[in-house]
C-alpha cells in the first residue's frame, strides 16, 4: 500500500492590508495618545527695586486671610462673587489695579482662586502685594 | 476622417510604498514626543477655571514647593536662598535659555513661604519673572 504524497500547497501571507493595519495602528496612537500638557494661571512679577506710585482711586485691595475670607473695599465677599465685582470696576474705571494681599498663613489655595476670579473678569493689571509677616 | 481611438491607459497610484511612509510617520512621531524628564515630591495641585497652557516643555523650569515649606527644583531639595542663583544661571544658559519657569504649589502651602519665592525670582529677573502658577482644570 502506498502512501499517496500530499500536493504541495502554495503558501504565502497576503500583504496587501498591512498598509490598513499599520494606519489603523497610527490613528489609534495619535488619538489615544494625551500629551500631558502643563497649564495654569500665567503671571509677570515686577522685577526687583521697581517701584510706581499709583494713586489711591486707581487700587482695589483685595485682602485674603488665613481662612480664606476675602476683603473687597471694606466688605467681606465669597470667592465666586468677586469676578462679578472686577468686572464691574473695570466698567467703571479700565486703569484699575488690583492688588492681591495676603496673609503669611494664608493657604496658596485660596491665592489661587482669587487669582482666577481675576483671570475670569479679564482682569490685566495686577498686582501682589507682600505678606505681612 | 476618422480618429484613431486612444489606448486606454492604466491609471493607477502605486501603494507598495506606503507602509513604509506610514512606519516612518509612526517612528517620527515615537521620537519627537518628549515625555516628563523627572518628577518632583508629591503635591496637591490647587483648581482654577481661567488657566493658559505652557508653550511646550523645553526651557521651562519646574519649582516644586509643599506644605512643609520644602523646595526642589531639578529633583533635588534646595534653600530658598539658592532660587535666585539657581534661576539667574538658567537665564543665562547658552543652550537652552529659560523662558518660563513652572510653579508647582501644593495647595495648602502658605503664602508666607510663596513669597519668598516670589522675591527670589524678582532677585533672579529677566525671564525667570514669567511664572506660571500650575493648576488642575476645575470641573464646572
Amino acid at each position: 500500500m502506498m502512501v499517496d504524497k500530499k500536493k504541495k500547497r502554495e503558501s504565502e501571507i497576503p500583504t496587501s492590508s498591512l498598509a490598513d493595519i499599520a494606519f489603523l495602528m497610527l490613528i489609534f496612537f495619535l488619538v489615544t495618545t494625551t500629551i500631558d500638557v502643563d497649564k495654569g494661571i500665567g503671571l509677570v512679577l515686577p522685577p526687583k527695586g521697581e517701584t510706581k506710585e499709583v494713586s489711591k482711586k486707581n487700587i482695589t485691595n483685595l485682602l485674603v486671610n488665613a481662612d480664606g475670607k476675602v476683603m473687597i473695599d471694606e466688605q467681606i465677599v465669597d470667592i465666586p462673587v468677586i469676578k462679578g465685582l472686577v468686572q464691574r470696576k473695570i466698567a467703571e474705571n479700565p486703569k484699575i489695579i488690583f492688588s492681591v494681599k495676603t496673609d503669611a498663613s494664608t493657604k496658596y489655595r485660596y491665592y489661587v482662586q482669587v487669582l482666577d476670579q481675576l483671570k475670569q473678569a479679564k482682569a490685566t493689571r495686577i498686582s501682589i502685594a507682600e505678606p505681612e509677616q | 476622417m476618422k480618429f484613431s481611438k486612444k489606448s486606454r491607459a492604466e491609471a493607477g497610484i502605486p501603494t507598495a510604498s506606503m507602509p513604509d511612509i506610514i512606519f516612518m510617520l509612526l517612528i517620527f512621531f515615537m521620537v519627537s514626543t518628549v515625555f516628563k524628564e523627572f518628577r518632583g515630591i508629591p503635591i496637591r495641585l490647587p483648581a482654577a477655571r481661567q488657566i493658559e497652557k505652557l508653550p511646550g516643555k523645553r526651557n521651562v523650569a519646574y519649582i516644586w514647593a509643599d506644605d512643609k515649606d520644602r523646595v526642589s527644583i531639578d529633583d533635588k531639595f534646595v534653600e530658598i536662598q539658592e532660587i535666585s542663583r539657581l534661576m539667574y544661571d538658567k537665564c543665562n544658559d547658552d543652550i537652552a535659555p529659560l523662558r518660563i519657569v513652572s510653579m508647582k504649589i501644593d495647595e495648602r502651602a502658605n503664602m508666607g513661604h510663596i513669597s519668598k519665592i516670589h522675591e527670589e525670582l524678582r532677585e533672579a529677573g529677566g525671564a525667570a519673572l514669567n511664572v506660571n502658577y500650575s493648576t488642575k482644570t476645575a470641573s464646572k
